[in-house]
């Protein structure tokens, strides 16, 4: 048994906990201290093959940043470094590599030319003595650098946890300025980590809550543009952007896509009354999907397009239900004590994750699909909205702090928990969505 | 020499965005008497440009907003009217009677306490409330129309209770001519 897959072992554990737990909301939060044994891996500078620079040193440096801040692995200091890596193609000397107790060791180089970079590299299991896997070659423009950067690290993680990749993603999200009661909003997308940032709209009007299009192309997202609240539609690489659907007298919003990207469901107001409908965005065709005098919002589709899991207050609190596709009588998901609000199916299809409201604080949570085995992740003052990683392994969310100063912040957590950190933005920011992962 | 061009076209451009926008609170700076919700004083925004008036003016905007009262409060999570609130819009009703010439939009907003997208939901229920209500005292449903803030715009902005009251609030907006 290599110390690798001991590794993977030790990982699954931390799942088992997760299903297991009959205690849920109280245990589950102490799991966020709970330590795991972050695995030692090692990133020597990339080799430099002609004509890169310090672009070797940069992308070796974003890998390491990508596997550290898992929270699952641990980078070795290269001061603790025995031998130098000066060629990608020359033996490992695996004997120095166990000295220091590093575990996984990452080599790479990088040629540029041109308007174009490769990068390659390959992963060894320092104590089996072995290579994980095939080496590796990424080529791109000398802009997409960090893209691949993020493409190295995502092979890594996914050898060695068995999950799937993340890195090589963006997020869509709402930029904010001035004071509490004056709120300027725009939309960024940045890549995952915070890197990268485009504003894609100024802040002259509200906006709110942007989604990505499965396959990353379009983005929906509430706006005050015409004066009244809207789902408007953008085209992500020309900015285009289009009203959903003129319905004078409503106010629409909480739009999200379906997994083939050719219907919207949403909330649509009307005379007070909320309710959720979708609308085939190549045609407009609209269709009702709920008819109740309560309030009906954030529908969330799942990966097959089969269901659609939302909330409703019809019980008289905030509390999450499943419903077909093309509506039909809701079912209740949720079960525990307080209000459950703006569920999002995981991309794996397992699970829902939610925003909970008890006893004057906020939760990020996950449940299974039928509402057992919830989880709380977090708990503040104001924590809403979560996002999946595409992988399903990890939630983004917007956490508020409290007062006259109080801000928006993107943070994530990992869905054992563990890992919570800020996402560091240039100012404070609100509601993230992730994207799928990037071809 | 050629800075100067872009900056009037840029400007030009920013005015013209403004113009089109009649989101009161969205553009720059523009959050309405001192962040009262109130209407009026809105240069620049290109809409809702209305004297206030004379408070002592019982035909002012500003009359209606201080005297006659141009908000109500609600509960927490709720949109009934209470007693107090039937009593200020029975009093914006018998108002609105007399001074026929104003639109109305009827603002409803909510606390931070709160899902984003459900207060958005909260806020128009709140508004609506209002609007039946208004219905029902004989104010015109032509005259009126609803937007809902949800949680974006508190007047306060502290986080306890003395400021969560005010900000679960719908507030009735006038403005002359132009229907609203």
């Amino acid at each position: 048994m290599t110390v690798i897959k001991s590794f993977t072992a030790a990982l699954m554990i931390g799942f088992a906990g997760l299903v297991a737990s009959p205690a849920l909301a109280e245990l589950t939060l102490r799991f966020t201290d709970g330590v795991i044994e972050p695995m030692p891996f090692a990133v020597p500078d990339f080799i430099d093959e002609g004509g890169s620079g310090d672009l070797a040193r940069d992308i070796s440096r974003v890998v390491a940043a990508d596997l550290a801040g898992t929270g699952l692995f641990t980078e070795t200091p290269a001061e603790a470094y025995i031998s130098r890596v000066t060629s990608f193609d020359a033996p490992v000397a695996y004997a120095d590599w166990q000295a220091i107790n590093t575990q996984a060791l990452i080599t790479g180089a990088v040629q540029a030319g041109g308007d174009r970079i490769v990068v390659k590299f390959r992963l060894y299991d320092v104590f089996t003595g072995e290579p994980l896997g095939d080496g590796l070659q990424f080529a791109g423009t000398p802009q997409s650098w960090r893209r691949m950067a993020h493409k190295v690290a995502d092979a890594v993680y996914s050898r060695i946890t068995g999950e799937g990749p993340y890195f090589d993603s963006r997020v869509v999200y709402v930029a904010e300025s001035g004071p509490k009661n004056q709120r300027q909003k725009r939309l960024g997308v940045m890549d995952y980590d915070g890197a990268n940032v485009q504003y894609l709209t100024d802040s002259s009007s509200i906006v709110l809550a942007p989604r990505f299009s499965p396959t990353g192309d379009r983005i929906l997202f509430t706006s005050y543009a015409s004066g009244f609240p809207a789902v408007y539609l953008m085209d992500v690489g020309s900015l285009k952007t289009r009203n959903l659907g003129e319905l004078p007298g409503t106010m629409t919003f909480a739009p999200r896509f379906s997994p083939d990207g050719g219907t919207v469901v949403f909330s649509l107001e009307k005379g007070g009354n909320t309710d959720i409908y979708s609308m085939d965005i190549g045609s407009g065709n609209l269709n009702q999907l709920t008819n109740a005098p309560s309030i009906e919002t954030s529908p969330s589709f799942s990966p097959d397009g089969s269901k659609i899991v939302f909330e409703s207050d019809r019980s008289g609190t905030q509390q999450i239900y499943m419903m077909g596709a093309g509506g039909g009588e809701p079912v209740r998901v949720s079960g525990g004590k307080g209000r459950y609000s703006t569920p999002v199916w995981s991309p794996r299809g397992d699970m829902i994750a939610f925003t909970k409201q008890n006893e004057g604080r906020f939760h990020i949570g996950v449940m299974l699909t039928d509402g057992g085995e919830e989880r709380l992740l977090t708990a503040s003052f104001l924590d809403e909205g979560p996002t999946w990683a595409p992988n399903g392994r990890v939630i983004m969310f917007t956490r508020e702090s409290a007062g006259a100063s109080g801000q928006a912040q993107l943070f994530s957590v990992d869905i054992t928990g563990r890992n919570l950190k800020q996402i560091v933005t240039e100012g404070p920011s609100s509601d993230p969505a992730w994207s799928p992962l990037l071809p | 020499m050629s800075l100067l061009p872009k900056i009037l076209i840029l400007v030009a451009a920013l005015g013209l965005a403004a113009c089109k926008n009649p989101d009161r609170y969205g553009a720059g700076g523009a959050g309405g008497a001192g962040g009262t919700g109130g209407a009026g004083g809105l240069n620049g925004s290109g809409i809702d440009v209305n004297g206030l008036g004379d408070p002592s003016d019982p035909r002012s905007i500003a009359y209606f907003n201080q005297s006659v009262g141009d908000r109500i409060l609600f509960p927490v999570d709720q949109a009934t009217l209470t007693a107090e609130a039937r009593g200020v819009l029975a009093g914006q009703a018998g108002w609105l009677a007399t001074n026929a010439d104003y639109a109305i939009i009827i603002e409803g907003h909510a606390d931070e306490q709160g899902t984003r997208e459900y207060n958005l939901a909260l806020g128009a229920r709140r508004a609506a409330a209002v609007q039946d209500f208004l219905i029902s005292q004989g104010v015109g449903a032509n005259r009126m129309r609803t937007i809902s803030y949800g949680k974006e715009r508190p007047i306060e902005v502290c986080s306890t209770e003395s400021c969560y009251a005010k900000n679960r609030r719908a507030v009735t907006v006038l403005s002359l001519g132009a229907g609203a």
